[in-house]
């Protein structure tokens, strides 16, 4: 293995996270090479920092500082641990899938029920035969590192015109302390297929973990998805998730985001319209407290005539904390017709909580209606004192009212079990603040 | 006991006194009315007895059943019967009527240290009282008064108060855009909510209010204070002679 010593800000050599890993990483010699690639892009790189344009708000190396170990594979004792916080996070009548510390546990997870409708494979197979999943077109430090160190993932392929008849829910537990979980999964949904993929992140127990994971999602025409994805790590946690999604034509696609947990967060989604006709929704919500940082970056591409994106998102930030989004949306010179909208609101629950926003809309096309709109602020007084004055305690009236305030971007997940399992999130998280 | 005892209040707001020096007593069962020209304080009255933030009270007291009124909380207050029907109700999208009434009715009763009540036999309550407001149960289904009209708003107050069951309702201009069966229909609702155990304080412009909603006791408010204090009949005597003979007195 070439790969040159370099240096983190903490003095340790980076390179040893890849010779540390080396004997833990699935693949062919193809596959070996492609990551020895892709670790020396992120030597060269580095974690990103303020001075990148796209990671201006999230300076990961001054949140995170450097990339831990990875986690050791889970032993019996630990798949104990995650069949708890499995049972506490799946979703009534869901089809799990669940990677514990980035490798696929087998025993948690619902295989055999799924085989008649989805394709499945892990990662781990997929990488004896093949290094393509582990290329993509970004040129991310964080990516570049993930294809590079990723251990283990879920591989499915949804045939045309298959209707689910349950969502999948991909879970990922962490149970390993100080270290750091590395998984990329690929979901193919064929033509006229429809389905609901759910992507959950927990901790059974464990601090201070760190998350990587990328998804490649293709859709085809005519189909209708829902994409959820729930990030309600431990309170010390880094949770960097990125997101690459392709959608057919005169396809829906609804797509929510949540996270309730983590030090540091960032989900960066990357959505290209690439078919004519079709319908996205992409809604989210960040519930940050403390000292937490959660960032959401969304960039829709409409690379085609004739599409339609709407964005909500919605933050409520307390104590410290810092929320960012970034929203992007790239209206390409065919794309005429384009209609894209984003709307984004913020919740400051205390004077020292921070919102950053960014939208930007790159329009090359004429014919279109793009518009993004945002706001900042504190609950209203009159409307408390109100509930007040009707028996309700202060922080019970401020829950209300933040339910009140997220629900406009939950109430757009279609599925009533779905979102109600979302609320009940929601509803935890507020209860942790009285 | 009285039920409320105001005692010489004096309120600011933002440095300027507003109440200057304000006594008013309502024993139980009892109705008051106050009336007096825009802008003589009843509004600041009666948010400075339900707790609203942003006034400050510089000398004086409010009792209620004899404990200090102003020490508590707002909900503290709304949990020990002191219900106001806002002058200005706002909306609160988001939040459906309907479970906006149960978490309020619930939380007044933890609050009293009673059980929650089931949901079968609040469901049923609401149907009775919003029935008799003519309040279509769809309405219940809506945002606490979003897309409300001015009239619909007024019974979402006079519902509230009838599902609270306060034993002191203050109710400021419940009849302001109100027509007159909608008046009608919501003076039948406060007059069915009377009874020995409860005193309503009734702010009004309008004589008209007052013969459906009979008061025991008229107040003329001028200027911060109460200037002047009658039976039913000081309540004509206004509306044949207007406020100007206070306004001296003030
Ligand atoms: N928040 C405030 N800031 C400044 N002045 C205020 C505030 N609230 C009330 N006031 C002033 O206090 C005085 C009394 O107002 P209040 O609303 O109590 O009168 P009111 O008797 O209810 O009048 P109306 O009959 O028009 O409802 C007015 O001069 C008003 O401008
Ligand atoms: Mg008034």
């Amino acid at each position: 293995m070439n790969v040159a010593v370099a240096k983190t800000g903490s003095g340790r050599a980076v390179s040893d996270l890849f010779a540390s890993a080396e004997g833990r990483l699935p693949g062919s010699p193809d596959v070996m090479a492609a990551r020895c690639e892709a670790f020396e892009t992120y030597e060269r790189l580095g974690l990103p920092h303020r001075r990148i344009e796209e990671w201006k708000y999230t300076d990961l190396r001054a949140l995170v500082g450097e990339v831990l170990p990875l986690a050791a594979v889970p032993d019996a004792t630990a798949l104990k641990r995650a069949a708890d916080a499995v049972k506490a996070h799946a979703i009534a009548g869901a089809r799990k899938l669940v990677l514990v510390d980035g490798v696929f546990a087998a025993e948690l997870s619902d295989v055999k029920a799924l085989a008649s409708e989805v394709g499945f494979k892990t990662l781990r197979e997929t990488l004896d035969k093949d290094a393509g999943l582990l290329k993509t077109a970004s040129t991310d430090a964080v990516i570049a590192v993930n294809a590079a160190l990723a251990t283990d993932g879920v591989v499915l392929s949804i045939a045309d015109g298959t209707q689910l008849s349950a969502p999948v829910q991909i879970i990922h537990v962490a149970i390993a302390a100080s270290a750091s979980a590395f998984t990329r999964s690929q979901v193919a949904i064929g033509k006229g297929a429809r389905a609901t993929i759910i992507e959950s992140f927990a901790a059974a127990g464990a601090a201070a973990y760190q998350v990587n994971d990328a998804v490649i999602v293709s859709i085809g025409d005519d189909a209708d998805v829902a994409h959820i994805r729930l990030m309600d790590d431990a309170a010390d946690a880094v949770n960097i998730t990125s997101q690459f999604v392709t959608v057919g034509a005169n396809t829906k696609l609804n797509v929510f985001n949540m996270t309730s947990g983590a030090a540091v967060s960032r989900l960066q989604g990357f959505i290209t319209l690439a078919g004519e006709g079709s319908q996205l929704s992409v809604n989210g919500v960040n519930l940050l407290k403390k000292t937490e940082h959660g960032d959401t970056t969304l960039v829709v591409d409409h690379a085609v005539p004739n599409c339609v994106s709407r964005e909500i998102f919605r933050a409520v930030i307390d104590d410290r904390a810092h929320s960012v989004f970034q929203g992007r949306i790239i209206v390409r010179p065919d794309a005429q017709k384009t209609d894209g909208k984003m709307m984004t609101r913020a919740l400051l629950l205390s004077d020292e909580a921070e919102a950053d926003n960014k939208p930007e809309l790159e329009i090359f096309a004429d014919d279109v209606s793009c518009g993004h709109g945002a706001t900042a602020g504190a609950l209203d007084d009159s409307l408390l004192f109100y509930l007040k004055a009707r028996g309700l305690p202060e922080k019970q009236a401020q829950a209300l009212l933040i339910q009140a305030f997220v629900g406009e971007a939950i109430e757009q997940i279609a599925d009533d079990t779905l979102r109600e399992h979302v609320i009940g999130i929601a509803e935890r998280w507020l209860e942790r603040r009285s | 006991m009285a039920l409320l005892e105001v005692k010489d209040l004096k309120v600011r707001v933002e440095e300027r006194e507003i109440l200057h020096g304000l006594t008013l007593t309502v024993n139980e069962g009892e109705v008051h009315a106050i009336m007096g020209p825009n802008g003589s304080g009843k509004s600041t009255l009666s948010h400075v007895i339900a707790g609203k933030p942003g006034y400050e009270v510089t000398d004086g007291q409010i009792l209620f059943r004899g404990e200090d009124l102003l020490e508590m909380d707002p909900d503290e207050r709304a949990a020990k019967g002191v219900f106001l029907a806002f002058q200005y109700p706002v909306e609160i999208p988001g939040v459906t009527t309907m479970n906006f009434l149960r978490t309020a009715l619930n939380a007044q009763r933890k609050a009293r240290g009673e059980s929650e009540l089931m949901v079968p036999d609040f469901l049923k309550k609401v149907r009775e009282v919003s029935k008799s407001l003519n309040i279509p149960q769809d309405m219940l289904k809506r945002g606490v008064n979003v897309g409300f009209s001015g009239g619909e708003k007024k019974r979402n107050e006079v519902l509230q108060m009838a599902l609270f069951e306060p034993s002191l309702c203050i109710l400021d201009e419940m009849d302001s855009g109100l027509d007159i069966d909608a008046l009608r229909i919501a003076a039948d609702g406060v007059n069915a909510l009377r009874s020995p155990g409860r005193a309503m304080v009734v702010i009004t412009h309008y004589q008209r209010l007052l013969n459906y909603i009979v008061p025991d006791v008229v107040h003329v408010m001028s200027r911060g204070r109460v200037v002047k204090s009658g039976g039913k009949e000081l309540a004509l005597e206004l509306e044949a002679s207007g406020y100007a003979q206070f306004e001296d007195a003030a």
